[in-house]
């Protein structure tokens, strides 16, 4: 059981490297491993789903993969890098807004 | 508790939300211009809407005593056309100094594309010609890192701009130390999906600090939570934050940017 409220946090400043009194790694896994596991096991079910049906898939799938990829270092920042491998890496702006919408990966190459 | 929610299109957003807000806890409501979901014809549309943000929307907030404050500007999502912002820009004088108004936003860039960061750059030179705070859109998804560090660098070749006077929203992850590096103001939007959850908001927090950081909901018309900054100051205390932290977090950080704004008064 997790007994979070018993501690007491003081907030970091920007760049502050010392990080006093947070949560154990026993109790941020008493307090999130469930919910991580169901979402994985979505995951799962959403490469099943998309395995499952006709046709081809497009560069957001190959983007995901290189996302899945991410997870499975050990390295800190894994949100950071699957964000980085979903966004757009150029730095010219494009010529032309052809859409509003955002599609969640980026469809260029390098 | 107390907090003070910095982004919310109320415009989108039924009477109930108010209550529910106020009851809450929501001490002020800041209303960014937005789309509306679809492109108004013409800067007439504008002009109507920018009446609503200063005239209609905070009487509706102070029938619940929730003072309401705005943000003026043309959206992103319609800075495509060149030649609409250049006529919705000239409008924006006319309400600069009505009396909720805190600043030009959301400006920003959508799909970062040539007109879009145009238009950024002429609504960056609105807010320096008439010493205005800005409030900063970053684009969605796969767009928002080029989104930023484009914005980034529009914001430092003016420099009429004091980056202490600017926030940039959105920030997630990968976008969060480049704003807070560069001297700016980062808001973390808590919005189902395409942003934030609370829990990565409180990560962030962990591993970046709290200084020169808020959050908001961003609610508007698309699915979307009115109160997710009470719901994240609850997963923070689950977190064993202290009641001062969260109060720092969600009520002293914005008051302290947005009282840079004289009109900002709680």
């Amino acid at each position: 059981m997790v007994r979070a409220q018993l501690r007491v946090l003081e907030l970091p400043t920007h760049k502050s490297t010392t990080m006093h009194n947070k949560l154990t790694r026993q109790e941020i896994l008493d307090l999130y491993f469930v919910e991580a596991r169901h979402k994985l096991i979505d995951i799962g079910a959403f490469l099943d789903r998309v395995a499952r049906a006709d046709g081809d898939d497009d560069f957001r799938m190959k983007a995901f993969h290189c996302a899945l990829a991410e997870l499975s270092t050990r390295e800190p920042h894994a949100a950071k890098r699957i964000l980085l491998a979903f966004s757009d890496p150029t730095d010219e702006p494009i010529p032309a807004a052809t859409t509003k919408a955002a599609c969640g990966a980026w469809p260029g190459t390098l | 508790m107390r907090y003070i929610e910095p982004h919310a299109h109320m415009v989108s957003r039924v009477t109930d939300d108010y209550i529910n807000m106020v009851a809450s806890g929501c001490a002020a409501v800041c209303e960014p211009a937005f789309w509306a979901g679809f492109d108004r014809g013409s800067a007439d549309g504008f002009h109507d809407y920018f009446l609503q943000l200063t005239n209609y929307e905070p009487s509706r907030a102070a029938k619940f005593g929730l003072p309401h404050f705005c943000w003026l500007c043309i959206n992103p999502k319609e800075s495509e056309d060149v030649g609409l912002a250049k006529e919705v820009l000239a409008l924006i004088p006319e309400f600069i100094d009505r009396p909720n108004v805190l600043g030009i936003g959301e400006i920003g860039l959508n799909k970062n594309s040539r007109n879009e960061l145009e238009v950024l750059e002429m609504h960056i030179d609105l807010a320096a010609r008439h010493d205005q705070l800005i409030l900063v859109h970053t684009p969605h998804l796969e767009d928002k890192l080029k989104g930023t560090r484009l914005t980034l660098d529009a914001l430092r070749n003016n420099p009429r701009i004091k980056p202490e006077r600017v926030i940039i929203d959105h920030v997630e992850e990968h976008t969060v130390e480049m704003v807070l590096d560069a001297g700016f103001w980062a808001g973390m939007t808590l919005y189902p999906g395409s942003k934030c959850s609370p829990v990565r908001a409180i990560d962030i927090i962990e591993t970046y600090g709290a200084q020169r950081l808020w959050m908001n909901s961003a609610c508007d018309w698309g699915v979307s939570i009115p109160l997710s900054i009470p719901y994240t100051a609850m997963e923070m205390r689950k977190r064993g934050h202290s009641a001062d932290a969260i109060d720092a977090l969600i009520y002293r950080n914005p008051h302290e940017f947005l009282s840079q704004c004289p009109k900002f008064k709680l």
